[in-house]
């Protein structure tokens, strides 16, 4: 545990980060945009793991362990969307919400 | 002295935060997410798991920003500003955002945390243990899958943005352009066309 800092501290940065993902969610209307939402939310559900994991549970790992695949998930859907991105935008010329009404093809 | 770093980094990846989603550049709105990624490298120090800190520095900055970065250089004009949503609807998710931060920190201060005060070293050995263990609470079946996870993605994100066929989307759901552009266009083109004589011609000169 960090020493001087309480749980509920922590968790209360995690939620503030992750509202703030949530609102960036919402109000952006840029596809690249929202992608940088997305990895604000999904690191401070990480942090959260870690946290607990530290502060409740420190003779176990499963949070580390948790936490390290939601990271290579992360990763993962991260490498996806940018090429669904490029690909888009090969094809309207636009990254914009908007602009993409087309499902198929 | 915890205390005070703590409360600096919170603050960084706060202020950072909130400028990376609400930046109108969309390059530096990428850098601030940067900042916020490593501020969360540092809470992973401070936490003592040295590995995952090491894991976030490598993964998110070295990589995810990385990719990010490039896909807004090849789809965007670095100077072209996003357009700014509309006030109405800014204001009224930021109440709907903070009704639910209330919620949640109602929820996590009224909840008695059981924290155990011991302060255990985590190694990186015993998590490379850990996820290689095929005994009961072992890890290995969910790394197998990652690893298959991962090659699958490698390959689907090839074939994703190498592009299929090229098809246009919307020549039937535009509007007939006015007339006066037309004749505007028209007029453009005629400019261009003499302008392209008139290079040819000294060129060939």
């Amino acid at each position: 545990m960090i020493p001087g800092v309480s749980i509920t501290e922590i968790l209360t940065l995690t939620s503030i980060l992750f509202f703030i993902g949530i609102y960036g969610f919402i109000t952006r209307k840029n596809l690249i945009s929202m992608l940088i939402s997305v990895e604000l939310i999904l690191n401070s559900s990480v942090i959260n793991f870690v946290i607990i994991n530290k502060y409740l549970f420190p003779d176990v790992l499963q949070g580390v362990v948790y936490s390290i695949f939601i990271i290579a998930v992360a990763a993962a859907e991260t490498a996806l969307a940018v090429a669904i991105i490029i690909n888009l935008y090969r094809k309207v010329s636009s990254v914009e919400m908007k602009d993409t009404e087309v499902m198929k093809y | 002295m915890e205390r005070i770093i703590f409360y600096l980094l919170a603050a960084i990846m706060v202020i950072f935060a909130i400028a990376s989603v609400s930046s109108r550049k969309m390059l530096r709105s990428v850098v601030y997410l940067l900042f916020v990624l490593i501020g969360i490298a540092g809470i992973y120090f401070m936490a003592d798991y040295h590995f995952l800190a090491v894991v976030q520095l490598t993964v998110y900055a070295g990589g995810v920003v990385v990719l990010i970065i490039f896909s807004v250089l090849l789809v965007h004009h670095i100077e072209m500003e996003l357009e700014v949503p509309n006030k109405k609807r800014q204001i009224l998710t930021a109440l709907l955002s903070t009704a639910g931060l209330a919620l949640f920190l109602t929820t996590i201060y009224s909840y008695p945390f059981e924290v155990s005060g011991k302060a255990v070293t985590t190694t990186t050995a015993q998590i490379g243990e850990k996820l290689l263990d095929y005994g009961p609470g072992g890890f290995i079946l969910p790394f197998e899958v990652i690893s298959v996870l991962l090659l699958s993605v490698m390959i689907g994100a090839i074939i994703i943005a190498r592009g299929g066929k090229e098809i246009d989307i919307k020549p039937e759901r535009n509007t007939p352009e006015p007339k006066e552009e037309v004749i505007l266009k028209k007029e453009e083109e005629i400019q261009l066309k003499k302008i392209l004589k008139e290079k040819a011609s000294i060129e060939t000169d």
